[in-house]
């Protein structure tokens, strides 16, 4: 278990290093300069006042320094949490814009991708070898997962928030009120929760329940299952093991395809215009403000790594064989 | 990415479990067969598979309305060509935009873009993953221990942000680079994949024998090790090819898509910018999702098909 759990921090560890790095990097190549921009949006004439500007935003930003150092200063100030200062929302520290966001996009991943894992595998585990229900769910699961995340939001919001209108289809609350703890405000805040959060839903349940069908399909086959069936044991005996076998890849994809149904979360909140990271995202990305934008994604990256961290940590308490050194799951 | 990596489709479990469905064909069935010796067999039961039959006509049936179809319009997709807000007609068989764009005309130059990105972001990362995979699998030790760990760092990172953050800054407007970025990003589980297939293959008997004939390793990959997982490796490239095409639609929707060209994803960015949803001008905005949707689905129930093609064991069911 030890050599497991280690093995697995050193990649995250060595993930998080690229990341930081390729965030640090890539803006660097940039062709252009953020503090002209940001001057010339000033739109002053003066020369000297644009001197004094230019060289008050170098020394914010740190551009002045050697490479080498501006490396160093980057980290040193991750660590305490400082991500710089929003250009769009100057001045407003980009830690602080970017929380205010979370809460909104952490609000509406983490019921869809529970609720989306624990449907979408009893479905696939259902489906499996039973002749009509396959017809109908293989076909549909195969194509709510071809779907791209953002079409599913534009139907959901035309269908029932323009044309039903039942649902709201616009922001994470009424523009006329102010967030405070009241009923009618959580009330309100769930109005506009629910579409989000549906096509976040949808779109994710259809890979579940396809990847459980082949799995369970697979796991029904081999041989522990056939001597089961031999000893005289009951279908939903046998179906139980094969279901438990088939989990263990279901949690490790689930790992991997965080990222995925992170991405569609940032097009979902933009087509909803719900303020969490996908927005902040957009906005940053109309606006130019490059500190905003690689904040905000740097959060993101940090935030898969540590999912990734809880999920392999489930799955050490669900497979004892990661326990026992024996070979489990691949590294 | 939205979708990059389709668990959905059949393979990416199989990373962990070769055989989920549509290993097996790799390993266990043709293992000691010539090949190519049963391409005719191949054929046969693919022509009576209504799964690959049926996707293959939708895919082919979008490409070729992409290829040939410009030929045949009157205006460009950027032309204000007629009336606005137009529902469809004669003329306008997918009505026209805010401003009087054929979304038609659109929607058939969108489809070139969609198939291009497929093909080359999906090449790209077809070739990067199977190249490690085979290296580090074939080759083991030190070797394989550092691939893999590249392969589990790119594996973790989300590519989507990393490529939100590339389109951002340096300004990647075409649709080859936005394409060639997404396969620099999609290959992890495709060399996983293809690593644990090849070190199963590495130590049967005709690999050995290859090896005491004295060639080189190079091809001994190429002629002995791929041949043997050919099926497996086609079904690989067409999740890919997928997967590609569902990163871009986001990518494009963001806003980070092509400046010169027009894409299906571009077209429902700049339906939602323009509000079509409140003017209810679902002629805009319903085509470019749909064309996706069917495409990348129509992959994917192929897929099941060809793995039925290729693992006898699944025809029967």
């Amino acid at each position: 278990m030890g050599g497991y759990l280690a093995r697995k921090t050193l990649v995250y560890g060595l993930t998080f290093v690229v990341a930081v790095t390729l965030n640090w990097l890539i803006p660097r190549l940039m062709p252009g300069d953020p503090v002209q921009r940001m001057v010339a949006r000033a739109a002053v004439q003066h020369p000297e006042t644009i001197a004094s500007m230019t060289e008050y935003y170098e020394r914010t930003f740190g551009l002045d320094l050697p490479i080498w150092q501006q490396y160093l200063n980057y980290w040193a100030a991750l660590f305490r949490g400082d991500l710089g200062t929003s250009v769009w929302l100057f001045p407003a520290p980009v830690s602080e814009v970017v929380l205010a966001a979370v809460p909104y996009t952490l609000g509406i991943m983490i019921p869809a991708i529970l609720l989306s894992f624990v449907v979408g595998n009893s479905v696939g585990a259902m489906a499996a070898r039973s002749r009509w229900l396959d017809n109908v769910a293989l076909p549909v699961g195969y194509l709510i997962t071809a779907m791209p995340y953002m079409w599913l939001a534009i139907l959901l919001a035309w269908g029932f928030g323009v044309a039903l209108g039942w649902f709201p289809v616009a922001g994470g609350y009424d523009f006329g009120l102010v967030p405070q703890w009241t009923w009618s405000f959580a009330l309100d805040l769930l109005q506009h929760w629910v579409l989000p959060f549906l096509s976040l839903f949808l779109v994710a349940l259809g890979g579940w329940a396809i990847g459980m069908r082949n799995l369970i399909i697979y796991e029904l086959e081999s041989d522990y299952s056939n001597y089961l069936a031999a000893l005289g044991a009951p279908k939903r005996l046998i179906r139980q093991y094969a279901f438990r076998n088939a989990m263990l890849p279901q949690i490790t994809g689930l790992a991997l395809q965080l990222g995925t149904i992170l991405g569609g979360a940032l097009v979902t909140e933009i087509v909803f215009a719900y303020p969490g990271l996908g927005k902040l995202v957009l906005s940053a990305i109309q606006n130019q403000d490059f500190f905003l934008l690689q904040g905000t994604l740097l959060f993101v990256v940090i935030g898969v790594l540590v999912a990734n961290f809880v999920i392999d940590i489930v799955y050490v308490l669900v497979d004892p064989r990661t326990r026992t050194g024996l070979t489990g799951a691949t590294s | 990415m939205t979708a990059t990596q389709p668990t959905a489709g059949p393979g990416t479990e199989a990373s962990e479990q070769p055989g989920v469905a549509g290993a097996t064909s790799g390993i266990g069935m043709t293992g000691g067969r010539k090949p190519g010796g049963d391409a005719r067999e191949t054929l046969y039961f693919a022509l009576r598979n209504p799964k690959v039959i049926i996707g293959m006509v939708v895919v082919l049936g979008f490409l070729l309305l992409g290829l040939i179809g410009p030929a045949f319009l009157k205006y460009a997709p950027m032309d204000y060509a007629g009336p606005p807000m137009a529902p469809p007609s004669a003329d306008f068989p997918f009505g026209t935009t805010t401003f009087g764009q054929d979304v038609f005309a659109q929607f058939v130059a969108g489809l070139r873009s969609t198939f291009l990105v497929g093909l080359l972001g999906g090449g790209v990362a077809a070739v990067i993953g199977m190249t490690i995979g085979f290296v580090a699998g074939y080759r083991g030790g030190l070797i394989d221990e550092l691939l893999n760990m590249l392969t589990n760092v790119v594996l973790v990172i989300p590519g989507f942000v990393v490529l939100i953050i590339i389109n951002a800054y340096l300004g990647v407007r075409s649709v080859p680079m936005q394409a060639l970025y997404i396969g620099i990003f999609s290959w992890p589980w495709v060399a996983r994949a293809v690593r644990s297939q090849t070190l199963s293959l590495r130590s049967r008997d005709f690999i050995d024998l290859a090896r005491l004939s004295g060639v080189g390793v190079g091809t001994i990959l190429r002629r002995e090790v791929a041949p043997n997982m050919y099926s497996y490796l086609f079904m690989t490239f067409v999740l890919l090819f997928g997967g590609s095409i569902l990163t871009a639609a986001s990518l494009d929707f963001i806003g980070l898509g092509p400046t010169n060209a027009m894409s299906l994803g571009l077209m429902m960015n700049q339906a939602v910018q323009w509000s079509a949803l409140h003017l209810g001008l679902w002629w805009w905005f319903i085509p470019p999702g749909l064309g996706i949707t069917l495409i990348v689905g129509s992959l994917y129930i192929m897929n099941v098909g060809l793995d039925e093609v290729f693992n006898p064991k699944l025809r029967e069911m």
